[in-house]
C-alpha cells in the first residue's frame, strides 16, 4: 500500500520497557497495563513488572554497586551532569510527556522540566562534596586522628511519588546515585511514561548500566518484594503511602516497613504533608543512605 | 533417538583395529537436532514443590570443587566444612556429594570430612593424571592416581589423552584409561571397595558431538565409572547438548551391555536454573534410573550458592542475597 498523499505515514508506535542492567527488557511476565492520560483518555501500554523483573533488578544494581561507588566522586559527578546534558537536549518531549501525564498545560510542564534538569545538576554537583560536608577529622583528647567518611548504603529501592513523574522522580533518585549507591525505583503508576523516557537518557549518557535500574507496574504488587528483599540496604517509600501516593491511609507504607525490618533495611518513611519538590531539597536526601564510617589512628611519632 | 548395535562387545578392545571400526560404525549426532532438543527441555519449568525436590537433588549431587593453583589446606578444610553442611542455618539441607580437589589435598579433605562410611558419606574426589592438559608420560599419570587413592580420595577424575584421541590413537586411550583404573584398585583401596573413576572428556577440545560420542563409548568400554564432560578450565566446559549426547551414551551403553555408567557435569554451570535444566535432560533421557548422586553429578563451585539462596526463598518467602551464604 502507498499512501495517498505525502505526509500519510504509517504510526510508528513506541514500546515502553522495563530499564534494568543497562538493557530495556520487556516484563519477564509478558504482561502490560494501560496508562491513561491526565484526562482519562488512552496514551499507550507500559510494561507491567513482576516480582522477578524486581529481584533481576536488584542483582543487577548489586552487581554494579561497588564499581560504581569506587568510582572518584568527582568522576560520578561529572557521569551525572553528563546526564543533565543529554536531558536538556530532551526538553521538548519530556515536557510534552509531563504535561499530558500530570495535565499541565505547555509553559507549566516547561518549567517542571527545566526544574527537574536543575534538580539533577544540583545534586550532580554535590557528589564530590558530601564527603567534606559530611565527613572530616574529628578534634579528640588523645594522640589519634579520628577521621569520618560517609560511604554509600548499597542498593536503594525507592517508591517513586506518584504526582510528580519527572522532578519528584529526579528528585529522589539523583541523591542516592550521587554519593554512589545503585538504586531500584518504581516509577509513579499512573504517570510511568517520563520515567522511561528518563531512563533512555540515563542508557545514553555515561551512567553504567545498573545504577539505576527503573520499573514500572504496580507498587502493591512489585514493593513487597523489594522491602523483604535482603540484599536491599536502603528503602525510599515516599510514593507507597501518605501524602504522595494514592494510598494515604499509609498500610501498604506500615507493611512494608515491617518487611523491611526483616535485615534491618534504612527505611525512609512517606511525609505527611505533600513535598513542594519545588522548594530548595536540602542535604536530607543525601544524607540517609550514607553510612558514616570513623577511624581512629594513632598520630606518629 | 539413537540405536547402537548390540554386537558382543568383548571383542572389540582386543585390538586397535577393531576398536577403531567400532567407534567409526558409532552413528553420527544430528548436531541441529540435539542442540534443538536440548534447548527445548531447557524451556521447561519446574515450579514449587518439584522446584524443591530438584534443587535439593541438585546440591546433593554437586562435587563440590576447587582447582585452583592457589588452594590451601584450609580453603579445602573450609570447603569440607560447607560440602558436610552446606546451610548452617538449617539442618534439612542435604550434604554435598563429595569434595573435588588436587591429589595433593586428597588428605587433608578426607581428614577434615571424617571417616564416617555408609550411604551419607562425603566422598573425596581427587583429580590425576596430569590434570588440567593429561600431558605426562603414563607412569606419571599411574604415579599420580596411586597417590591421591593412598591417601584416601574415593573417586578419581582422570583427563583423557585429548591429542592422542584426535589424531587417531584410539587404542592408547583405551590402554591408559585402563591402565589408570588398574591403579584404582591398587593399595589404599581397600577402604570401602574400589576407588570410582571419572573420565573427562574436556569436549570442549574434541570439536564434534560426533567426537564425544565416541570418546564416551571409548572411555565406557575401557571401564569408567562416570564420563565427565571437562576440566572446567577449558571454553566451552559443560554445555546441555554435550551432556545429551553423552546421557544417550550411557543409556546405549546400559541397553547393550547391562553395565550403568554415571555422568558428570562440569565447568560453566552457576545458576539453578541451569542445574534444573539438566536434571530435567537427565529424566528425559535416560530415565529416573539416573537421577541419583551415584549415577549424576555436577561439578561446581559458584552453584552451590545460588542453590542456596533459591532454598532459601522457598523456605522463607522472600528473596534472599549473597550476605546469606559464604564466601568461597
Amino acid at each position: 500500500m502507498t499512501a495517498d498523499r505525502p505526509g500519510d505515514r504509517l504510526t510508528v508506535r513506541k514500546t515502553f520497557k522495563l530499564y534494568i542492567g543497562g538493557a530495556f527488557p520487556r516484563s519477564e511476565s509478558g504482561r502490560s497495563f494501560v496508562v491513561r492520560d491526565a484526562e482519562g483518555r488512552f496514551w499507550a501500554n507500559a510494561a507491567q513488572a513482576s516480582r522477578k523483573d524486581a529481584r533481576d533488578a536488584v542483582v543487577a544494581a548489586r552487581t554494579a554497586q561497588p564499581g560504581w561507588a569506587a568510582r572518584a566522586p568527582y568522576l560520578r559527578g561529572q557521569v551525572l551532569y553528563r546526564v543533565a546534558e543529554v536531558l536538556e537536549g530532551r526538553k521538548a518531549q519530556f515536557a510534552a510527556e509531563v504535561g499530558r501525564g500530570e495535565g499541565l498545560a505547555a509553559p507549566r510542564a516547561e518549567e517542571v522540566v527545566d526544574a527537574a534538569i536543575d534538580r539533577w545538576v544540583w545534586y550532580a554537583g554535590w557528589a564530590d562534596k558530601v564527603g567534606q560536608v559530611l565527613g572530616g577529622a574529628n578534634p579528640v583528647a588523645g594522640p589519634y586522628f579520628n577521621l569520618s567518611t560517609p560511604e554509600p548504603t548499597g542498593v536503594v529501592a525507592v517508591v517513586a511519588p506518584q504526582e510528580s513523574s519527572l522532578l519528584g522522580l529526579v528528585s529522589v533518585v539523583a541523591p542516592v546515585v550521587a554519593t554512589g549507591n545503585t538504586v531500584v525505583v518504581i516509577a509513579s503508576e499512573r504517570v510511568p511514561l517520563p520515567a522511561v523516557t528518563l531512563a533512555e537518557v540515563l542508557a545514553t549518557s555515561d551512567v553504567p548500566g545498573g545504577v539505576v535500574n527503573l520499573l514500572t507496574g504496580r507498587v502493591a504488587e512489585i514493593a513487597p518484594w523489594l522491602a523483604s528483599h535482603l540484599d536491599v540496604d536502603a528503602l525510599d517509600l515516599t510514593g507507597a503511602g501518605g501524602a504522595d501516593s494514592d494510598e494515604p491511609t499509609g498500610q501498604l507504607a506500615g507493611e512494608l516497613e515491617a518487611a523491611a525490618a526483616e535485615n534491618l533495611k534504612r527505611v525512609r518513611r512517606p511525609p505527611v504533608v505533600p513535598e513542594d519538590w519545588t522548594a530548595d531539597p536540602g542535604m536530607d536526601r543525601l544524607r540517609w543512605t550514607l553510612e558514616i564510617k570513623t577511624v581512629w589512628h594513632p598520630v606518629g611519632v | 533417538m539413537t540405536t547402537t548395535s548390540t554386537a558382543p562387545l568383548g571383542d572389540i578392545t582386543g585390538s586397535e583395529a577393531a576398536l577403531r571400526g567400532f567407534l567409526a560404525g558409532l552413528p553420527g549426532v544430528d548436531q541441529v537436532g540435539a542442540e534443538a532438543r536440548a534447548a527445548m527441555l531447557a524451556s521447561r519449568s519446574v515450579k514449587t514443590s518439584a522446584k524443591s525436590y530438584a534443587v535439593d537433588l541438585a546440591i546433593s549431587m554437586i562435587d563440590l570443587t576447587t582447582l585452583e593453583g592457589a588452594d590451601t589446606a584450609g580453603k579445602v578444610r573450609a570447603l569440607a566444612a560447607k560440602a558436610l553442611r552446606p546451610d548452617p542455618s538449617d539442618p534439612g539441607c542435604p550434604s554435598v556429594a563429595a569434595v573435588c580437589v588436587y591429589p595433593d589435598l586428597a588428605g587433608t579433605a578426607r581428614a577434615a570430612l571424617g571417616n564416617s562410611t555408609g550411604h551419607s558419606r562425603v566422598q573425596v574426589a581427587s583429580v590425576a593424571t596430569a590434570f588440567p592438559s593429561g600431558r605426562a608420560s603414563l607412569e606419571t599419570k599411574l604415579r599420580d592416581t596411586a597417590e591421591a587413592v593412598a591417601a584416601g580420595a574415593d573417586e578419581i577424575d582422570m583427563v583423557i589423552d585429548r591429542g592422542a584421541f584426535l589424531s587417531g590413537h584410539e587404542g592408547r586411550v583405551l590402554d591408559e584409561i585402563v591402565a589408570v583404573k588398574q591403579a584404582c584398585r591398587g593399595p589404599g583401596a581397600g577402604r570401602g571397595g574400589e576407588v570410582h573413576l571419572k573420565v573427562i572428556l574436556e569436549t570442549g577440545e574434541l570439536g564434534t558431538y560426533d567426537n564425544v560420542r565416541r570418546a564416551s563409548w571409548l572411555a565406557m568400554l575401557a571401564g569408567a565409572d562416570f564420563i565427565k564432560t571437562s576440566t572446567g578450565k577449558v571454553q566451552p566446559a559443560a554445555t546441555l547438548p554435550v551432556t545429551l549426547v553423552m546421557l544417550e551414551a550411557v543409556r546405549d551403553f546400559r541397553a547393550a551391555t547391562g553395565r550403568q555408567v554415571g555422568v558428570k557435569a562440569a565447568g560453566g554451570i552457576r545458576a539453578s536454573k541451569d542445574a534444573v535444566r539438566y536434571l530435567v535432560m537427565v529424566n528425559e533421557v535416560t530415565g529416573g534410573d539416573w537421577l541419583d548422586p551415584r549415577w549424576f553429578r555436577f561439578g561446581a563451585s559458584g552453584l552451590l550458592n545460588d542453590l542456596l539462596l533459591q532454598r532459601q526463598k522457598l523456605a522463607t518467602g522472600h528473596y534472599s542475597g549473597p550476605d546469606h551464604v559464604t564466601l568461597d
